[in-house]
């Protein structure tokens, strides 16, 4: 089997909390990332799903280097990035690009937009001559579908709409023409109407330009107009990984199928019955025993409070992480 | 590439010119710069010029001649005023040069830096805080020669721990907003974010910052040279005030001498004080803060509307 | 009126508001236009657009609470009767809070920092009522937070100790300290993560069950709308563009914007579908296209659609749209 665009395996993040006072033995830590592992192809796009606290944030800075590793390889084109030094960094982040949330905190207020998507090559020090940089800026916004380009170069951030700003981030991102690009929550700030443009544009630039996407969201409701996979974590862990049509339409992790049942339908008569869970997502200081969902988990046994269940198989490409799967899809059939 | 970064102040001026305390501010401010740039022009004699003093030439009162009457020494007021503007608003420069150079020095590296540089640069700025500056510069400048320059430096190296902590502030809020981590995720190093993301958005309070400590720096070469610590050799309105003071002006009831040099300082002071707010607000606080907080500000204040009526509709507008 | 058919009179009645924008020397721009609808004690209305579309004008115009640039035009709010428009300031402000609350979004920035949720919310119910026995004013604010599902045991908490859906239920703690007959909710559930979205609604379904609570809920995001809502308006431009009950506006719907805010809503049931955007942005109120505002977005356009903005036509005596491609199944004019 070739080797895979992005190879993640057995990540791990801790944070080490400070101890309040010195005389604290334990050592309390924050397990943000927990033994995630998965493979992401060339033009292949991912949706790692979860609520806020599950790691998915941190997950995504930890493969930018913007956060070391506490344990586990990144492999990226065939090289190992976890504890590389930096210049082989500065070559990865040349073909790895991010998107934040939100457009309007993550454009310097006092910079143009052709100053914002003209930094990742004055940072690279590439296209040095005027004429070349003005080229490749113009075609990134073009790309980014901001037309035309020149109309928005001299532009600033506060004089754009919350999608446009979002479009000059991801011109930002494509002018490098990076070979992965890692979504963080990119339309949770923006109006339903403008999600479905920036979307379009992600999985069109995906298929056009063979950019692989990580795309990170709470919503199992955005996912499907862009990604082929879908990873669902919970506490800093993979708790059920298949592809976009098995997950969404045979959720197999209970977590999943409570994400799913609360996807608001857009049609009163499609009303789903909605499993809700109670409280929030648990400080992942003090993680439970056994399965780290069952707190919360409306078919956990007895059993769930001692095993600590992996992902196993349950179809092509398919794996859950949850001891009753058999047994609960026996009963449903 | 600086200029351009700055391009989104452009309307800094124009907002600054609706700001009616903030031009009354910098009118005054250039006024009195205009003032002791021409003061050779406009001074009626030489501050400079031996002159013969007679006992009636001491502390003569206000006359076509002195138009502020004459000091101590015989010597006109009005012109000693005029050339201890020179003298105060040097101070004032160099001293609040000195002072926020270095506060913004500090502030900058503490807040970008942060961790044990941070730790360490932050203990001494507490540390120059808590020890008063007047009584530590009195020390100062006694022990060393009472000279212009001494006073400039005594004053700019006592005055920059507000202006560290200012600047401190403002780094770690600008560094904690998200294109400074977008930058980092692009590969951009230290440098490259200091000197594109960070410092242009610390410059404007840095600006604002200058502008009051300006007026701190004068107040303190007042006192000073009121303290008798100031240079002999130069007249400052502090000094004059000394002058005045210790040498009989209130007992022989020549106000003139001591109006025109109080007149002076609180003039500048006020004149930073007015211009330091109206550029505060001048400098968009939009472009500075997040657009939610903006838009927050604008719902808390809003004002009932008066009685709405259906008759006061505007012609033409249906 | 076509929609009072039901037997009940209405509890907010509002109708033909007209609101502009004055910034001189320019010309008043028009925020908000012929506005027409009623709330039955007991329903939630759905405010829907995106944004620019008049909701905040609307309802900040219901509670009196325009910036000063803004001017009622013409219309008239009614509140179990009584004119709203025609109170002083006093009164309107008596009755603010009291009848008709208030949720906003984004939690965070519309709780203070420094105080705790407790004292925040007694100032509330302090603020608008008179209550002095302060152990009456320590249950109530009891109540409340337990109302929300909250444990009383929080409220000597500060905000900043509270997760993003326990500060938006000590928001609508907040709105309820008064008991009013109306809440507002303005975009409740933006910036939370869907499970507590949907723990949310369905706290908000059930105050409305539980105490007859009246809500406006507005939002650009049609899914929320479908889980809460019996009837819903959608707007464009200042205009109404279409209103009716929740299921002929999912099922239904007549007005070419409300079809494309449906055809861009993803469905996570329809994985292969690709979702269509809506081009362009709605049109700036001081510079609106001639004819229809929906124009320059609208797949449908005809010759007709640039010459005057379509009234509201009545397609069922409980729908109504404003768009001329509505005409021909109505029997006319409604507005």
């Amino acid at each position: 089997m070739p080797e895979p665009l992005l190879r993640v395996r057995g990540v791990r993040k801790l944070f080490p909390i400070k101890a309040a006072g010195w005389r604290t033995h334990a050592q309390r830590v924050v397990h943000a990332v927990d033994d995630v592992n998965f493979d992401l192809g060339a033009g292949e796009a991912l949706a790692l799903v979860g609520e806020s606290g599950c790691g998915k944030s941190t997950l995504a800075l930890t493969l930018l280097g913007l956060e070391p590793l506490t344990a586990g390889s990144i492999r990226f084109e065939g090289q190992e990035l976890a504890g590389a030094p930096p210049e082989v960094w500065r070559l990865a982040r040349r073909h790895i690009q991010m998107i934040f949330q939100d457009p309007y905190e993550s454009l310097n207020p006092l910079m143009t937009v052709g100053e914002i998507v003209a930094e990742p090559l004055q940072v690279h020090k590439l296209a040095t001559a005027t004429e070349e940089r003005r080229r490749r800026i113009m075609a990134a916004l073009d790309d980014a579908g901001l037309k035309p380009a020149q109309h928005f170069m001299r532009r600033f951030p506060h004089e754009l709409s919350g999608g446009q700003r979002q479009r000059v981030a991801i011109a930002a991102a494509l002018v490098l023409e990076p070979r992965l690009l890692v979504a963080d929550e990119p339309v949770s700030m923006l109006d339903v109407s403008i999600r479905a443009e920036i979307l379009n544009l992600l999985a069109d630039l995906k298929v056009r330009r063979q950019i692989a996407v990580l795309f990170i969201t709470h919503d199992l409701g955005t996912v499907s107009a862009i990604a082929d996979r879908i990873a669902v974590m919970y506490l800093g862990r993979i708790v059920e990984i298949g592809a976009v049509n098995d997950v969404l339409t045979t959720p197999q992790h209970p977590y999943t199928q409570a994400l799913l049942s609360v996807v608001p339908a857009p049609n009163p008569r499609l009303r789903r019955q909605h499993i809700i869970l109670q409280g929030e997502t648990p400080d992942p200081v003090n993680l439970p025993a056994g399965c780290r969902f069952h707190p919360r988990c409306p078919v956990a046994i007895a059993r769930c409070h001692q095993v600590d269940p992996v992902l196993q198989a349950v179809g092509a490409g398919h794996a859950v992480a949850c001891i009753r799967t058999t047994e609960l899809r026996t009963n449903t059939l | 590439m600086m200029e351009q970064a700055t391009g989104g102040y452009r309307g800094v001026w124009r907002r600054l010119r609706r700001n009616p305390m903030g031009m009354i501010g910098l009118a005054m401010l250039v006024t009195a710069i205009g003032v002791a740039l021409l003061a050779p022009w406009l001074s009626p004699y030489d501050p400079n010029a031996i002159i013969r003093v007679t006992i009636l030439d001491i502390y003569q009162s206000p006359s076509p001649a002195h138009w502020l009457g004459t000091d101590d020494a015989g010597r006109d007021v009005l012109t000693n005023f005029l050339y201890g503007a020179r003298v105060s608003l040097t101070v004032g420069f160099f001293a609040s040069f000195i002072a926020v150079s270095i506060g913004g020095l500090l502030g900058l590296s503490a807040g970008f830096l942060g961790g044990r540089t941070e730790g360490v640069l932050m203990r001494f700025t507490d540390i120059m805080l808590v020890i008063p500056d007047l009584p530590l510069a009195v020390v100062i400048v006694a022990l060393t020669k009472p000279s212009l320059t001494n006073i400039i430096l005594v004053i700019g190296l006592l005055g920059w721990t507000g202006t560290a902590r200012l600047v401190r502030a403002q780094t770690m809020s600008v560094k904690q907003r998200k294109f400074v981590l977008r930058a980092r995720a692009v590969g951009a190093g230290n440098r490259y974010i200091m000197h594109r993301h960070i410092f242009p958005l610390v410059l404007p309070l840095m600006v604002v910052n200058t502008v009051l400590v300006i007026s701190l720096a004068i107040l303190n070469e007042s006192t000073l040279s009121f303290l008798g610590l100031g240079d002999p050799a130069t007249l400052s309105w502090g000094q004059m005030l000394n002058y005045a003071f210790t040498r009989g002006a209130m007992s022989a009831g020549a106000w003139w001498a001591l109006i025109p040099p109080g007149f002076g300082i609180v003039w500048v002071v006020l004149a930073c004080t007015l211009l330091g707010q109206g550029l505060e607000q001048a400098l968009n606080p939009r472009l500075l803060t997040h657009h939610l907080a903006a838009d927050r500000t604008l719902t808390s204040h809003r004002r009932l509307q008066p009685a709405p009526t259906s008759e006061g509709a505007t012609p033409g507008n249906r | 009126m076509p929609h009072a058919i039901l037997d009940r009179p209405p509890l907010l009645e509002v109708s033909h508001l007209d609101v502009d924008y004055v910034d001189p020397p320019h010309p008043p721009a028009a925020a908000l236009r012929g506005i027409t609808f009623t709330l039955q004690r007991g329903e939630a209305l759905g405010i829907v657009g995106e944004s620019g579309c008049g909701k905040s004008t609307l309802m900040l115009t219901l509670l009196r609470l325009l910036p000063a640039a803004g001017r009622i035009v013409a219309g008239s709010v009614r509140l179990d009767g009584v004119e709203l428009l025609d109170l002083d300031a006093r009164a309107m402000a008596a009755l603010r809070w009291k009848r008709i609350a208030m949720i906003f979004q984004g939690a965070m920035n519309a709780l203070n920092p420094v105080r705790t949720v407790g004292e925040q919310i007694a100032e509330a119910i302090r603020r608008h009522e008179d209550v002095t026995n302060r152990r009456a004013l320590d249950r109530r604010v009891s109540e409340l937070l337990d109302l929300v599902g909250i444990a009383a045991s929080r409220r000597e908490q500060y905000p900043f100790q509270y997760s993003g859906g326990m500060r938006q239920r000590a928001m609508i703690a907040m709105a309820l300290a008064c008991s009013p007959d109306i809440v507002i909710a303005d975009e409740p559930t933006t910036a939370l993560d869907v499970m507590i979205q949907a723990q949310i609604l369905q706290l908000l379904a059930d105050l409305r069950r539980q105490l007859q609570l009246s809500i406006l809920l507005v939002t650009h995001d049609l899914g929320i709308v479908a889980e809460l809502c019996d009837r819903v308006l959608v707007m464009y431009g200042g205009v109404m563009a279409e209103y009716a009950d929740a299921d002929t506006i999912y099922n239904g719907a007549a007005h070419p914007y409300t079809q494309a805010l449906l055809q861009a809503f993803p469905d996570p049931t329809q994985p292969a579908q690709k979702l269509a955007a809506i081009p362009g942005a709605p049109p700036r109120l001081t510079d609106l296209p001639p004819g229809c505002r929906f124009t320059p977005r609208c797949p449908h356009v005809f010759a007709r659609c640039h010459t005057a903005q379509p009234p509201l036509y009545a397609v069922t005596p409980a729908h109504q749209a404003s768009c001329f491609r509505a005409e021909t199944t109505s029997g006319g004019a409604h507005a």
